[in-house]
């Protein structure tokens, strides 16, 4: 992912040589300004997010956006000012905080488009394909792979992986909202989804399905 | 889907958490043009696997490059 990227980092950051201490401003006596300017940059970035995101919210109101954005900001502001003492400089301290107001507003909207749609955790439902317009001879390779692999997510992964790789891999549940609804973290998900994976790559490889080392 | 996308990335890979620790250093150092998947190994293999964080990597990147 670092190909044919500008050399130049574009105006919404803050130039390479800034030698502004965010840090001390935010914490220092009089850090309302600081506050107020770093709320302005993380309502920027949520909007962002959301404006990348319109598709998915199509069927909200402006104004639900809107507030939307504000309550990723105020999360995000949050998050930054009792997380200051792990900024570590290896970013510049802007860039570090958009990512709290890009994650907010993501995970907010992705719950927003997800929260009437069923979450399929049932391997037996399996979506269609998405590129049926291909040879017969790729098509029968295709589902003997699929079939094998249905088999291999029935016998070797425990009631849970299988229920998270259905969910994440097989239907596209977005792991936050199936965190949200498990009561657990992203993290932990993904482990759970890493760990199936390495399963039903092994269970493929000693059935002749895909090479060894590949997927 | 294909079995590629459905199987996720072979190499060793971080976690959720860590690439979000380390998403701004990593972004930066894409923009910069230096060798971001070596200062950040497993970074690159995460971003296959995980499209929740691989699109606040891209959300991220693309900020960084917008016009003020």
């Amino acid at each position: 992912m670092s190909d044919a990227y500008p050399k130049m980092i574009a105006t919404v950051s803050e130039p390479a040589t800034s030698t502004r201490d965010w840090v001390a401003e935010l914490r220092g006596p009089d850090s309302e300004p600081a506050v107020a300017e770093l709320h302005a940059l993380l309502l920027r970035a949520a909007r962002f997010e959301l404006s990348r995101r319109r598709g998915q919210l199509a069927h909200l109101q402006r104004h639900d956006v809107d507030d939307l954005a504000n309550q990723s900001a105020d999360d995000a502001l949050l998050a930054v000012l009792a997380k200051l003492d792990e900024f570590a400089g290896r970013s510049r301290f802007t860039t570090w905080a958009y990512k709290f107001a890009l994650l907010e507003a993501a995970v907010k909207a992705r719950r927003r488009a997800w929260h009437t749609r069923e979450i399929v955790t049932d391997h037996e439902l399996w979506p269609e394909p998405r590129d049926p317009g291909r040879s017969a001879q790729e098509r029968l390779e295709e589902r003997e792979l699929m079939d094998a692999l249905r088999d291999a997510i029935a016998d070797t992964l425990t009631p849970n992986q299988r229920e998270v790789f259905t969910a994440l891999a097989l239907n596209g549940v977005p792991v936050d909202v199936l965190a949200e609804e498990r009561g657990t973290t992203r993290g932990a998900l993904y482990k759970t989804l890493h760990d199936a994976r390495r399963k039903l790559r092994a269970a493929l490889a000693a059935g002749g399905h895909i090479a060894e080392g590949s997927s | 889907m294909s079995i590629h996308e459905l199987l996720g990335p072979e190499g060793p890979e971080i976690g959720c958490e860590e690439c979000f620790e380390r998403l701004d250093e990593y972004v930066e150092l894409e923009l910069e043009g230096a060798d971001a998947d070596r200062r950040v190994p497993g970074m690159l293999e995460h971003l296959q696997g995980c499209p929740a964080c691989r699109e606040e990597h891209d959300s991220l990147r693309d900020l960084l490059r917008e016009p003020t």
